[in-house]
């Protein structure tokens, strides 16, 4: 475990949290499961390519919720998250046996020193184009 | 289309959903953290939780049944199939943790038209036992016009 973050610490544009995230369709059934969202273009080639995908995507309510994780788990017990958002931009395809890796960046974006919170903009990028906008996570710390 | 009537209706509140422990292990281990605050009742108890604490986005699983309520509404017109995820925000006035019991009541808070295209604003206020507020989600659902 790392050691938890300060909020006195803390710096604008600091870089606190890289991650390489590895989607498989075993990570698209799996987050079906735990989310109940089974729509079939996140498992099935044949219904994805039937509305004119090219292929099973991964839900993007996993990419952002897998993106936040490596802000809340950097995070640690030192702050709870009070707002966390995203747009969904750009579709992540999972091939059936590559499957999809996704590189995210948490930056320091602003810190309310009034409010003890800090703001994580989360920078998702697939094959060298961003696919989540605006994915903005404001911390509450202590 | 999407019935621009729907703006500003409001639908009945959720059942109530049981937060489950084993659901907020399942929900963090598919969300690839490995936080001990989402595993580990020790560790959540030591950080003043009263067990494992959820994942930001896990109100999604409790926003679900308000938006099953939107697509299941004949008034509204939202067909599924053309629906894509534009945007998603939660706002927490504090996390979720097991044993939590939560209920959803969903506002549709704005239809637009755009492009031949609908943007839905579906937001979810999602309240404890007591009624107080814990998390809204709040989605905005694109729906795909016939010739899109």
């Amino acid at each position: 475990m790392t050691i938890a973050p300060e909020f006195e610490n803390l710096t604008v544009g600091d870089v606190v949290a890289e991650r390489e995230l590895r989607f498989t369709r075993d990570s698209l059934v799996r987050y079906a499961g735990a989310s109940g969202d089974f729509n079939p273009i996140h498992y099935r080639d044949d219904v994805a390519q039937s509305v004119g995908l090219p292929g099973v995507l991964a839900h993007g309510m996993l990419t952002m919720g897998a993106a936040g994780s490596v802000a809340t788990d950097w995070l640690g017990s030192a702050a709870w998250v009070r707002d966390y958002q995203s747009r969904f931009t750009r579709p992540v395809p999972v091939d059936a046996r590559e499957g999809a890796s996704v590189t995210v960046t948490a930056t320091i974006a602003a810190i309310d020193v009034e409010a003890r919170t800090a703001r994580v903009d989360l920078k998702v990028v697939f094959e060298g184009a961003t696919v989540l906008g605006k994915a903005q996570l404001l911390a509450a710390f202590a | 289309m999407v019935n621009p009537k729907i703006q500003g209706r409001e639908y009945p509140p959720t059942a109530p959903y049981l937060v489950g422990r084993e659901k907020v292990r399942e929900f963090a281990r598919a969300v690839q953290s490995d936080s001990p605050l989402h595993l580990d009742p020790e560790a959540a108890r030591a950080a003043g939780y009263s067990d494992v604490v959820a994942p930001p986005t896990f109100a999604v699983v409790v926003q679900e049944a308000t938006l099953a309520q939107l697509l299941a509404d004949p008034e509204a017109g939202v067909d599924f199939s053309r629906v894509v995820h534009g945007d998603q925000r939660f706002s927490y006035t504090r996390p979720i943790v097991a044993g939590d019991e939560l209920t959803a009541t969903l506002t549709i808070a704005a239809v637009k038209q755009l492009g031949g295209n609908s943007m839905v604003t579906a937001s979810s206020s999602i309240a404890d036992v007591s009624g107080a507020h814990v998390v809204t989600a709040i989605s905005t659902l694109v729906v795909r016009g016939e010739d899109a």
